[in-house]
């Protein structure tokens, strides 16, 4: 199970790393489904390497191609596997550390 | 296997399990070092919230464990997901008497809990799952 769920941080994360997979991602998100064509009217480069970058966020299960009108390929967002390298950014933000060093000083205080 | 599934953390202060146990459990004493604002139901069950003022945020919390004054257990959302995702963790408080003072180590679990949708054969279902709803939506509002 915890490989399951750490190959797919993994995908996230490297998807993440990437400047335009991210702008991708983004208008995605903000603007809801859209072709390869769409994307490519809103960012500064060529439809070719989206649709690349398109293959590849679609076989890391980020986003989902399905057909459109006239056999125009719409992408969607996939939340599901960000929601999985949230619950990564959560453990790491959990911060017990500084809380145990408040209640310290809660303590020490009240004697 | 990097994904944190367990947080442990143990410290040691000086001052007795009871002091310690009212700082953990009621809303005065959460609310002095943990959250800004607090409140607690403290039973099994029972509800809890806490909140933080500067971050704008509130965690809503469900009493798991109360054994006064050496178990105190809680679950609360994990951040950054949807309020409504049922995806928890669990918090354990442990208090046990070191010397005049109490050693106090909380372990946090469940990080790594799967959602169930995220197996290959689910995926297609599940990215259509907003589209539907928003549908439902469509259709609830035309029926009005």
């Amino acid at each position: 199970m915890l490989d399951d769920i750490e190959a797919i941080a993994e995908q996230v994360f490297a998807a993440l790393a990437d400047p335009t997979r991210r702008a991708i991602l983004a208008a995605l998100a903000s603007g809801g489904p859209a072709t390869a064509t769409d994307l490519a009217v809103d960012l500064p480069i060529t439809r070719q390497a989206i649709a690349k970058h398109l293959a590849l966020l679609t076989e890391a299960g980020l986003v989902t191609a399905e057909p459109g009108e006239r056999r125009r390929v719409r992408y969607q967002l996939r939340s599901a596997p960000m929601r999985v390298a949230q619950q990564f950014l959560a453990a790491l933000a959990r911060d017990w550390d500084s809380a145990l060093g408040a209640l310290t000083d809660h303590l020490d205080r009240g004697a | 296997m990097a994904f944190p599934d367990r947080i442990e953390r143990t410290v040691e202060v000086a001052h007795p399990p009871e002091k310690v146990w009212a700082a953990l459990t009621t809303a005065e004493g959460l609310s002095a070092w943990f959250g800004n604002e607090a409140t607690i139901d403290l039973r099994p069950g029972g509800g809890a919230l806490m909140r933080w003022n500067e971050e704008g945020f509130t965690a809503q919390m469900r009493v798991e464990r109360v054994e006064e004054p050496t178990v105190f257990g809680f679950t609360w959302g994990i951040y950054g997901l949807p309020a409504d995702d049922p995806r928890r963790t669990y918090v354990e408080f442990t208090l046990e008497p070191a010397g005049a003072g109490t050693r106090l180590t909380v372990v946090e679990t469940g990080f790594a809990q799967l959602p169930e949708d995220i197996h290959r054969k689910a995926y297609d279902g599940n990215s259509e799952g907003w589209a539907k709803e928003l549908g439902e939506l469509a259709a609830y509002l035309d029926a009005g």
